[in-house]
């Protein structure tokens, strides 16, 4: 630990003569890029998804949309994300013949496959809110539709706030496998602030606590959000 | 206004409503009584298709709405509910509470004409000239809506007393209010019948006289109701045709003063000498 000054020093003539910080700060923007709007796509295709399957099934349609919906939480919740990343940008795309960077193929993948686990997350709280709010709506009228998403999700997402925090945290996390399609996000940056100094302990270092400062950011973030969603509720 | 033909509920292999005939006319305040288990909620429930019936008909102003095609939604509209555990929408205040099924439904109607408007030059287009449609009209904006709904529901409000409650979250109020706001949400649909499922039976003993008064002003009204009780002052007093249920069928319907005088079926006799 002696020169540990001596290191310290060398990550900083790097990060600041060499410009790392501008790669710091890009690999920043694309991680909370590929995080942010990969929770947005998550939410939306989970909401779809839950609604589709809580659908009473008497009749064929909600039947088979049912067995398509299944299909897909399957799919990605039986594979890896990295193997995800890999088959879309190494399989799915060239046979389509598309052009995606890496970090446009990231956000995609994030998104989906955040949406299969929105998914069951939103089905649970969905079932969690009672039934008779349903019955209350279809009884003045309102159709199946409006009354999930006027009545019955606006209570779910209030019971799986704390969840919906987790799978953003696992989400910001989990961005530090997209190098393997050729996106710079933090992991990227630091290790080439590590090789570029032969020099790895002070930058992995920094980069730890960059991600625990997102994580933390994120924990007040939805604190302050359940509070404000919690006007209605009498537990508060 | 309604008629009931042969209606039949089955959950599987349980026979909940075993065939039964009844006609509800305009203005009737029906009170259904019967022992647990007897069906008399599923039969109210099945009134509006919240259970589908798996046989029979119920004509509704002339429709069949136990026919699984029809839209089923544009007949709840003139059928009130309301429910044992009041079941109002727990994240909107008592006043969107009410609001919210009168605005939602008209603005659909709004943007439905607006639509079939923009999209008639297109439509006529295709039509012999002597059948060509003139655009709908359309009288009234969102705003409209929405502020002629606004001061119903505040009228609504006052009527029961709770005007200072408009903007307070369901979960503030006691029983007893929820219950009535649950009874004018009902009514801000201005529907043609009102069907209460045990309206009183979740409400502590205090509470009960002020949601009854409450239906007992409806019923001075001329609104038609369907009630299922166990308020058997309620039933003698207010109503004017009284339904004895019992493993899912019809036993005796009478009126009040014939129900509790003479009654005669020896299952309804039994019944009555239970609980009064």
């Amino acid at each position: 630990m002696g020169n540990f000054d001596r290191k310290i020093e060398k990550f900083i003539e790097i990060f600041i003569d060499y410009n790392g910080y501008v790669r710091v700060l890009e690999g920043l923007k694309n991680t909370l890029l590929i995080a942010v709007v990969g929770l947005i796509i998550g939410i939306i295709i989970g909401t779809l998804i839950a609604t589709a399957r809580v659908i009473p099934k008497y009749k064929i349609f909600p039947r088979i949309l049912n067995g398509i919906c299944s299909f897909y939480v399957a799919m990605f919740r039986g594979t890896p994300m990295v193997v995800q990343l890999l088959v879309c940008y190494y399989v799915l795309l060239p046979l389509m013949e598309v052009h995606m960077t890496g970090v446009q193929v990231a956000i995609l993948v994030f998104g989906l496959n955040s949406g299969a686990y929105i998914s069951e997350i939103m089905r649970s709280g969905i079932q969690s809110v009672d039934i008779g709010q349903m019955e209350a709506g279809r009884a003045v009228g309102l159709p199946f539709g409006t009354t999930m998403f006027k009545i019955i999700i606006p209570q779910a997402v209030k019971n799986i706030l704390p969840t919906l925090g987790n799978e953003f945290i696992t989400l910001i996390k989990e961005t530090s496998v997209v190098s393997f399609v050729g996106a710079a996000d933090l992991y990227v940056a630091f290790s080439y602030i590590g090789s570029n100094s032969y020099e790895f302990m002070v930058p992995y270092l920094v980069m730890a606590m960059i991600y625990i400062a997102l994580v933390l950011l994120i924990s007040l973030g939805i604190k302050i959000m359940e509070r404000s969603l919690g006007r209605s509720d009498r537990r508060h | 206004m309604i008629d009931v033909i042969n209606l039949e509920k089955q959950f599987g292999d349980n026979k909940v409503l075993n065939g039964i005939n009844f006609t509800v006319n305009k203005g009737d305040i029906v009170v259904v009584i019967g022992p647990s288990g007897s069906g008399k909620s599923t039969f109210l429930r099945c009134l509006n298709c919240m259970e589908d019936p798996t046989g029979g008909q119920i004509i509704f102003n002339g429709v069949d709405i136990a026919d699984l095609k029809v839209d089923i939604n544009v007949h709840r509209r003139h059928m009130g509910m309301v429910f044992q555990h009041f079941n109002l929408f727990n994240n909107k205040t008592v006043i969107q509470n009410i609001m919210l099924a009168p605005i939602h439904l008209q603005c659909k109607d709004l943007r439905r004409a607006k639509l079939h408007n923009t999209l008639l030059p297109l439509t006529n287009l295709f039509r012999k000239k002597d059948k060509k449609q003139q655009p709908a009209a359309i009288t009234t904006a969102k705003s409209e809506i929405v502020a002629k709904s606004r001061e119903q529901a505040l009228n609504l409000l006052k009527r029961i007393g709770l005007e200072d409650k408009a903007d307070s979250y369901p979960s503030t109020l006691s029983g007893g209010q929820k219950q009535r706001v649950a009874i004018v949400r009902s009514l801000a649909m201005n529907p043609d019948v009102i069907l209460f499922d045990e309206p009183t039976s979740a409400l502590d003993p205090e509470m009960v006289g002020e949601v009854l008064d409450l239906m007992k002003s409806l019923a001075k009204e001329g609104m038609t109701m369907i009630i299922v009780t166990h308020e058997m002052g309620f039933a003698r007093e207010v109503a004017n045709k009284v339904v004895f249920m019992d493993q899912g069928q019809i036993l005796e319907c009478n009126t009040p003063d014939a129900f509790f005088g003479s009654p005669k079926n020896p299952r309804l006799k039994e019944f009555l000498s239970k609980v009064l």
